[in-house]
């Protein structure tokens, strides 16, 4: 019989929850008491999610996948697959439509992000810093001004990007040294950023810059900058994975900004990053999931079709059990990334599932890239085989938008407090 | 322009699905379904006709069980204007000619100018709806169209892909066309247009609404696997291939 566990209904506070109740399991002695108040199991979708996932996955198998080897070889992303994920509509999801975006749930973003990934991670990770970091934050403190503004021409076809990491600071991103002084009724903007993702396309910056050194990170303000302000784009890094994302180093010489730039309030900006990094952490662990999906399916496909000894090399036991491990391990990363941004929709507290799900899903999508470029043998260590793009892409899972031990810190830090 | 557009589309086992066939039946209950590929093609070309302002309305109309329902709202979700859903019981098999019996009640009473299907659903290949629609209305039809014009809201220029090569004809409205795979190539459904489709109407109707009965006219005798391909013999001279050819009694 299923367990006497009553959970109380939650408030459902999103309109976004399944419109269509599931139907009640078909056999009574199954059907548990959750299932009867209509709380569901993590891989409910809403009508429009499923849509949703169904035409990404069809425009990345069409638009994006023929395009996937050449961005990589040559290092840049391809005008018409970015254009591409504009005219989709997915630069702007959580946008309300009224500004030229899509309205659609923070889930939803969530699925276009996972849906790329298993195409191009690269291509993903663009769409992932558009959406969870920079609108993200445009769309929380912007003023109506700034919100039309940007998030439109952020909807509609400019690339925007979330300035950081310095030389001097990535895991320490408080010990950043870019300036803004105040100049009458501007800002004189001086410093360098530096890994800075979707820097050589964007033409709108969040850069995090402070205000009043004195005061050490309380001076930490946000300002969306243009690039005709006269952002420098400088050195593009070379990289072993997402080699079609752009990573540059930005420089800010003495830049004149309108004093209109600053994002929220003077000195808040600190707050601000954390809070979106929190959030984007769980866009890169959908990015993670996807990967690990990706190189999978691919591998799988190959192994149902090459024989050795007179058996379809998925048929042996041996590779049965690595594959059934890896793809637990795939379905358990996925539970944690999809579970969090639930929770994230629900208003509840989700910064340690955000962690643990990023922390996670870039170590699965390591093992599994990793095991699926054996599993196909030879072939797949040749780079016309897409399985080793998946390996020297996912390595960067556990470094950017908080490393891995910046992940362990801070579960450990909101898991002290239950017991100590 | 005022033209209305109807556009019946069917929910088929998705096309890069492996099917098999169990106990004298293709199994489908666990498979990936989606809309029927050359009903996207007629969808796809109806909603460029509104987009070109020659047609006003597009009106997607799908007979199927409750699951037929996911068709439709892509047919939304691509630009459709308003859904129809005839309803049919879990596994009641609807046949062409029933369909056809059930589009032609429909557009007895709203009375589109054009009526836009695929030629043929890739699960029974039947490539029978269309025509058998047109001749129930008394429509003059346009099938394997490879490429459809109207002209002046009042009649159809449509070049038509047949065995000896491309025809072209033309017709007075009201008409049936059936799509063939080069008419266009169909848009995927972008995030805003999924998030429209919800607010767009669904209608729902039954058979009996329609006047119609939908039982099958057509027994099926028989379903099975084409023969596995068995490998052949290697040859070393043409003598032996003659000889080989002469024992099998082909020669």
């Amino acid at each position: 019989m299923a367990s006497a566990i009553r959970f109380a209904a939650p408030k459902i506070a999103s309109a976004l929850r399944p419109a269509t109740r599931l139907a009640p399991a078909t056999r009574a002695f199954s059907q548990s008491a959750a299932a009867r108040e209509g709380l569901n199991s993590l891989n409910t979708f809403t009508e429009e999610e499923q849509m949703l996932r169904e035409a990404v996955a069809n425009f990345a198998k069409n638009t994006i996948k023929p395009k996937v080897f050449e961005m990589d070889e040559k290092e840049l992303l391809d005008k018409s697959v970015l254009k591409g994920l504009f005219d989709q509509g997915l630069m702007g999801i959580e946008t309300p439509t009224e500004l030229g975006g899509a309205g659609a749930s923070f889930t939803s973003a969530i699925v276009v992000i996972e849906e790329l990934a298993k195409v191009d991670p690269s291509v993903s990770v663009i769409c992932d810093v558009q959406n969870t970091l920079v609108n993200t934050i445009i769309k929380k403190y912007g003023t109506q001004a700034q919100k039309e503004k940007y998030l439109t021409a952020l909807a509609e076809g400019k690339v925007g990007c979330f300035c950081l990491s310095e030389a001097g600071s990535g895991s320490d991103a408080f010990a950043l040294e870019t300036t803004a002084k105040k100049d009458g009724s501007k800002y004189i903007l001086s410093g360098s950023k530096m890994w800075i993702t979707n820097s050589y396309e964007a033409e709108i910056f969040l850069v995090f810059a402070n205000a009043d050194p004195s005061k050490g990170y309380k001076g930490i303000t946000c300002f969306i900058v243009e690039k005709d302000m006269g952002v420098k784009v400088a050195k593009k890094e070379i990289k072993l994975g997402i080699k079609a994302s752009s990573t540059c180093v930005l420089n800010f010489d003495d830049i004149e900004i309108p004093a209109d730039a600053v994002l929220g309030e003077v000195g808040k900006g600190y707050k601000y990053a954390i809070e979106a990094l929190n959030e984007g952490r769980i866009g890169i662990a959908a990015q993670m999931i996807g990967l690990a999906q990706g190189a999978f399916d691919e591998a799988q496909q190959y192994m149902y079709q090459r024989k050795q000894f007179g058996s379809l090399i998925g048929d042996f036991q041996g590779m049965q059990f690595q594959v059934a491990q890896v793809a637990t391990e795939i379905e358990a990363a996925r539970l944690l990334t999809y579970n969090a941004a639930r929770l994230k929709e629900e208003g509840k507290p989700f910064v340690m599932e955000a962690a643990m799900a990023k922390l996670y899903s870039s170590q699965v999508a390591e093992k599994a890239a990793s095991k699926a470029v054996e599993w196909v043998g030879g072939v797949g260590f040749t780079r016309e085989f897409p399985l080793e793009k998946f390996y020297r892409d996912c390595k960067i899972g556990a470094i950017y938008e908080g490393t891995s031990n910046i992940q362990l810190q801070t579960i450990a830090k909101m898991l002290k407090p239950k017991y100590a | 322009m005022s033209l209305r557009v109807l556009v019946p589309i069917k929910r088929v086992v998705d096309y890069a699905v492996k099917i098999r066939v169990a106990n004298g039946r293709v199994d489908t209950a666990n498979l990936k379904h989606s809309m029927n590929p050359f009903d996207e093609i007629a969808l796809e070309e109806a909603v460029r006709m509104k987009e070109k302002k020659a047609a006003k309305e597009v009106i997607a109309f799908s007979v199927g069980p409750t699951k037929s329902q996911d068709v439709l709202r892509t047919a939304l979700a691509m630009g459709a204007d308003t859904a129809v859903h005839v309803e049919v019981a879990e596994g009641q098999e609807v046949q062409p000619l029933q369909v056809a019996k059930l589009i032609k009640a429909f557009a007895e009473k709203e009375k589109p100018e054009l009526v836009i299907l695929g030629k043929q659903a890739i699960d029974d290949d039947s490539s029978q709806t269309g025509q058998m629609l047109a001749g129930l209305l008394g429509w003059p039809q346009a099938t394997f169209a490879s490429k459809i014009e109207v002209k002046d809201g009042s009649k159809i220029t449509v070049t038509r892909e047949v065995d000896g090569g491309l025809e072209t004809i033309s017709a007075p409205l009201p008409a049936v066309v059936t799509a063939d795979l080069r008419l266009n190539e169909p848009r995927f459904a972008t995030l805003p247009n999924i998030m429209k489709a919800r607010k767009k109407p669904l209608t729902k109707l039954s058979p009996k609404d329609l006047g119609v009965d939908v039982t099958p006219t057509i027994e099926t005798v028989k379903v099975e696997e084409p023969p596995k391909r068995v490998g052949g013999a290697k040859v070393e001279s043409v003598d032996e291939l003659v000889a080989k050819l002469k024992a099998a009694g082909v020669v």
